[in-house]
């Protein structure tokens, strides 16, 4: 029996290892042909990953990062953000500016062409902004409120006018655009390289509504175009030879593997699969980036940008409706442990909302106006902490939660500052991660004691971090509600007084912050990438945007 | 059979429709709606997009307009992919996820039978002992610790793959050799202990008392009857495995349909949501169709009851 | 060989006249398992490293002067040392106090969902195999649709409504882990029914819960016990993934699963920080199958010597 049961399993094994071997053939010669590609990078292909698809492509439904960076290769607007900071000519090769500041007019450049060869026209700037204003657009777009800056802007996008003539945009001929605002902004210059203001081919939209949605529908008028669309795998654009400026542009192709790994991301960025990593088309996890920085001094890179991280407490609900209780935990947390030791990014500790990097009258405002509105201090903070209860009436405090979206990060963060508060202040706060769109619910619903948050800048200007906080305001998840600060905030808007606007911001400011503690600042954002040493003319703008189109190989 | 063929596709239609209006009762009752993100969008925007989409009539309304859409075969389009259609984006991330599943399940079920063969032919031997050591290896190792560890040692140390992508032949191998290690053990060891209650049955000693040779013995009785739990297994098993795993896809950069489900969810896609989880019930519901058919092929005593069902 | 292995089929038949017998029966067939599984060496090690784990899990955190919760940010990921057994983690948590609170966690969530899977997997899966027919058919696409539905849906629905904690994963865990049970059972109980010892069972007037919990149940313990040695696995593997999408324990609180998780992004320079967890997992799920294992052969009647 024994010799017979051995003879069918040799025929059985034999049967299957001739399959498998067959199979096994099959990805054998496979593995013979890698490790060849992915090498020798002296050509102008650039390869770089984008942690998630960019949603659209048509600059009317854009709203996120990862299509920022998308639509940066793809379109043009009137102006293209420089690497000093200052917007540079775009589609416009000049504009004129009335003195009042109101009425800008743009002169369009004669060899602006779309990728199909059709100039750019005035007119197409107009049809863009129509249609992103328009309440009929389906869908509607959520950025509409960028073109608020334009006479009768919000109004037509409300519905309560009806005739888009009536709003601030002029086609005076084929080249000629004249842009009226509502308000004087001094920053507005700035926002038409935003992807909000970039033009449309107005032929193209008209014939198809849904031109977006592929590759070979697209009329595009920026450097790159979008050749290849493969669903949550890839994106490839290639240069744009009727681009006019097209003999700066030195890259050939650009290549983007959609990875939602940080880890995956750094070791492909390691074994040479990737030109570049990290933010903020991706990441570097965050346990490697003191190693990243030792093994890669050359190539690593942490800029400081225009974003603060901090804590929202919701100002209506006790115990955290008492200043004194909010200083308390503010002032009870060591920020620069947490920038050492926790984020490792460089980081800078946070003692206001706006942050460096933002212009003020003539320098940096942060540097005119420093944020030393409150400094770090276990024993006052407990006294205040103890004064707080009193006012409230507690003998101990509540039980207190601090909510944060689900991510290896915002978790160590949450988790430091816990245990600082138990610590410093001897309070026990329980820390809670929720799903990103159950935590965002709650968040602008109110439903939090304390919650994390996360703001960049859309124009280089501190109004774009302090008009948030005004009664009522979309954003002010904390319920801040203080007329004398909704006062200087609408007075900065009114004034053509640069210095007043910076004063009465600054004010604010301290108002928001030294006297409230409305949010708890924690730090001044990095964006950390690592950088192949031969790839050179990245421009990282001042919110930490990144603009691909004018980078080469050396 | 035809009747109960038709019995079972019928069984398979109501059980869809019934997955169908739990999924999308329960989507809705999650907190959270498409139109979400860092910074809060403005209320009439948001009024108007609810409106555009139908998000701003009864859950009702919105349930029996989606059932009629999907009875005309219109999955509707993406909420969070501007314009792209449900179908296309299925579509197009399946087909990795296809792809390294199909080879994962066939590298399982070969490996994983010989394995178990061999431990349950050699009991107790130290052939045994190795094989089973093996398959309780493949089980006991997450599939992410796996994952990391054989893409560090395979490709960032030796080179000789891709970290990450999917467009060469090589890239599929450490994918697939993640995803078909489990399946492997658990195949492995079913097959073990099922052959092992076959051997020792006593239809096979009856068999070989009555002089039948080995083979015959092995592939009419043996194999028979003993493959029986792994059909069972199997069956599922293939539609999990091609329906994309998020630990793999995700570690190997893989733009597959696991990744893009999970996604949806947390888009809160609403249609993207519904549309998957169709698909995913349907080949689920096909695997668990054609598995029993095949029991009623391999285990002659279940035909009876089976008619009788249908 | 055929006499000692006389399939219990008969001697049960014989039995159902009187309960005194089978009350002696089933005892020494428990006796009798338990002998042979003392014999199995492999078995034996596997239960005394089960039990070891088990230990530590519960005294492990309390060997040194750490909590799991407390952060030294001088003292962050720090190699093994005197003071450190394990070293720490990234907040500087001591990683033995860690990698033992997280067995702990990990035992619970892993035996917890298994006895949920096994009690509703075996009735339910009992009553489809044995029920057969349309009740069968019924049952089993019921079971069917239930595992059909989108799992993440479910666990993420769960999260909100109930509050965020180990009863909340463990509750998700075992919402649709026990169809797996059910149809294993199905498939057994479908096997065994048609056989003689069951239609003479039948014969003889037993009722349907008889035959079931004292035939055909006991006879398909094996296939049983080697689903439930793979369902704790599983449930703490399900808890890991639930960690890896960020849906897990909540932290300072963590799982075995967790910690390999969180260790994953930079475990080739902190080593440590995984294999310890991911050692222990390993170690468990180890001792766990080969005690099944032994287990299944000790109890299974078929395969005595």
């Amino acid at each position: 029996m024994k010799k017979k049961s051995w003879l069918v399993l040799m025929t059985l094994v034999l049967a299957f290892s001739t399959l498998l071997a067959a199979c096994g053939s099959g990805s054998e010669s496979g593995t013979g042909t890698s490790g060849q590609a992915g090498e020798g990078t002296a050509s102008q292909d650039l390869r770089i990953n984008m942690s998630a698809e960019p949603p659209t492509f048509d600059p009317a439904q854009a709203k996120d990062s990862q299509t920022n960076t998308a639509l940066k290769l793809m379109y043009e607007g009137l102006t293209r953000m420089g690497a000093d900071g200052n917007p540079a000519p775009g589609v416009a090769e000049k504009w004129d500016v009335s003195e009042d500041g109101l009425k800008y007019t743009f002169h369009l450049r004669d060899n602006a062409t779309w990728n199909n060869g059709e100039p750019v026209t005035a007119e197409d700037f107009a049809y863009a902004w129509e249609h992103v204003l328009s309440p009929d657009t389906a869908p509607a777009s959520e950025y509409a409120y960028q073109l608020y800056y334009l006479k009768n802007g919000e109004a037509f996008n409300t519905g309560k006018i009806k005739d888009f003539s009536q709003v601030g945009v002029k086609v005076v001929d084929e080249k000629t655009l004249e842009v009226t605002l509502e308000n004087p902004a001094p920053y507005w210059l700035g926002l038409t390289s935003f992807y909000t203001y970039y033009p449309v081919n107005k032929k193209n939209v008209e014939a198809n509504d849904k031109w977006a949605a592929k590759a070979d529908t697209m009329v595009t008028n920026g450097p790159f175009t979008l050749t290849t669309w493969t669903t949550g795998q890839q994106l490839a654009w290639t240069k744009n030879d009727k681009y006019w400026d097209k003999d700066n542009i030195k890259l050939n192709t650009i290549t983007a593997s959609l990875v939602n790994s940080g880890a995956t991301e750094y070791s492909s960025y390691q074994s040479g699969q990737l030109d570049y990593a990290g933010a903020p088309t991706g990441e570097i996890p965050t346990d490697q980036i003191p190693a990243a920085k030792q093994q890669f001094p050359d190539q690593f890179q942490a800029k400081g940008i225009a974003s603060t991280y901090y804590y929202e407490f919701n100002n209506k609900e006790k115990p955290f409706n008492n200043a004194k209780i909010r200083k308390a935990f503010a002032m009870s947390i060591n920020r620069q442990a947490i920038v050492d030791n926790v984020t490792l990014g460089g980081q800078i500790p946070a003692f206001g909302f706006v942050p460096p990097g933002i212009k003020g009258q003539t320098d940096e405002y942060r540097t005119e106006h420093k944020d030393s509105y409150f400094k770090e201090d276990a024993a006052q903070a407990k006294t205040l902490l103890a004064e707080g209860m009193k006012e409230e009436g507690y003998t101990t405090l509540p039980p207190i939660t601090l909510i944060y979206n689900s991510s290896e990060a915002h978790q160590k963060i949450a988790l430091a500052i816990a245990d600082m508060w138990k610590s410093n202040l001897g309070v026990d706060v329980k820390t809670e991660n929720q799903e990103w769109s159950v935590f965002l619910n709650n968040r602008q619903s109110g439903n939090f004691q304390v919650a994390r948050a996360g703001w960049t800048a859309d124009y280089n200007d501190p109004m774009t971090f302090m008009d948030m906080w005004v009664t009522g305001g979309g954003n002010n998840n904390a319920g801040y509600a203080n007329p004398a600060y909704d006062k200087l905030i609408a007075d900065a808007k009114a004034t053509q007084d640069a210095a007043k606007r910076m004063d009465d911001m600054s004010k604010a400011e301290k108002m928001l912050i030294e006297d409230d503690m409305t949010v708890m600042p924690i730090y001044y954002y990095t964006s950390i990438s690592l950088v192949k040493p031969n790839l050179k003319g990245i421009v990282v703008d001042f919110s930490g945007a990144i603009d691909f189109s004018k980078a080469y190989f050396e | 059979m035809v009747r109960y063929i038709a019995g079972k596709f019928l069984f398979m239609l109501v059980s869809l429709f019934i997955l169908v209006s739990l999924t999308f009762f329960l989507m809705k009752v999650i907190p959270g709606d498409p139109f979400m993100s860092e910074r809060a969008v403005q209320p009439q925007i948001k009024a108007r997009l609810m409106a555009q989409y139908g998000l701003d009539q009864p859950i009702p309304v919105q349930y029996v307009r989606y059932l009629g859409n999907v009875v005309q075969g219109d999955l509707g389009i993406s909420m969070k992919y501007q314009n792209q259609d449900v179908t296309g984006r299925i579509a197009q991330t399946f087909k990795p996820s296809l792809q390294i599943g199909i080879f994962a399940i066939i590298i399982s079920i070969i490996v994983g039978i010989v394995l178990g063969l061999i431990a349950a032919l050699y009991h107790r031997k130290l052939i045994d002992h190795v094989a089973m050591t093996l398959a309780i290896i493949g089980i006991a190792v997450p599939s992410f610790v796996l994952a990391t560890l054989i893409q560090y040692l395979f490709a960032l140390k030796l080179g000789w793959f891709n970290v990450m992508g999917f467009s060469k032949p090589s890239d599929f191998v450490l994918p697939v050799a993640a995803l078909a290690v489990q399946p492997i053990a658990f195949i492995a060891r079913l097959t073990r202990s099922s052959m092992l209650e076959v051997l020792n049955s006593e239809y096979i000693k009856t068999a070989k008392a009555k002089g039948l040779n080995g083979f015959t013995i092995m592939t009419r009785h043996v194999v028979r009857n003993g493959i029986l739990p792994v059909v069972t297994y199997v069956g599922p098993m293939t539609a999990n495995v091609i329906t994309g795993s998020v630990v793999i896809e995700q570690i190997f950069g893989i733009g597959g349909i696991g990744k893009v489900f999970v996604e949806s969810i947390t888009n809160r896609d609403y249609t993207m949501i519904m549309g998957v989880t169709i698909f995913y019930g349907v080949i689920l519901m096909l695997a668990r169709f054609i598995t029993d058919i095949l029991y009623v092929l391999i285990d002659p005593r279940i035909k009876l009851s089976g008619r009788k069902g249908a | 060989m055929a006499a000692t292995g006389n399939p219990n089929p008969n001697k049960a038949t014989a039995d159902t006249a009187s309960d005194p017998t089978i009350q002696q029966k089933s005892v020494s067939l428990w006796q009798d398992a338990m002998y042979r599984l003392s014999r199995n060496p492999v078995a034996m090690i596997s239960l005394v490293i089960l039990v070891i784990i088990i230990l530590m899990a519960i005294i492990g955190p309390y060997m040194l002067p750490y909590n799991y919760y407390s952060n030294d940010l001088m003292n962050t990921n720090k190699a093994p040392s005197a003071e450190h057994w394990f070293g720490t983690d990234n907040l500087g948590r001591d990683m033995w106090v860690r990698t033992w609170m997280g067995a702990r966690i990990s035992l619970i969530v892993g035996f917890s969902a298994a006895l949920i899977d096994l009690v509703i997997g075996i009735i339910y899966g009992a009553v489809m195999g044995y029920k057969g027919g349309r009740v069968d058919e019924v049952m089993n696409k019921i079971s069917e649709i239930l595992y059909s539905i989108p799992y993440l849906l479910i666990v993420i629905l769960l999260l909100v409504v109930m509050e965020p904690g180990l009863p909340t994963i463990i509750f998700a865990l075992a919402v649709t882990g026990w169809v797996t049970m059910s149809w294993i059972v199905r498939g057994e109980i479908m096997q065994l029914k048609n056989r003689d010892f069951i239609l003479a069972a039948r014969s003889m007037g037993a009722s349907g819960s008889r035959q079931l919990f004292k035939h055909l149940l006991p006879n398909a313990l094996g296939p049983i016990i080697v689903t439930v040695t793979l369902s704790v696995p599983s449930a703490i593997f399900s808890e890991a993934f639930l960690s890896f999408l960020g849906l897990g324990v909540q932290a300072p609180v963590s799982s075995l699963g967790s910690m390999i998780n969180d260790a994953l992004q930079g475990w080739n320079l902190y080593p440590w920080r995984m294999w310890f967890p991911a050692g222990l997992i390993c170690l468990t799920m180890l001792a766990f199958n080969l005690l099944g294992d032994g287990l299944r052969d000790a109890l299974d009647p078929k395969l005595r010597k």
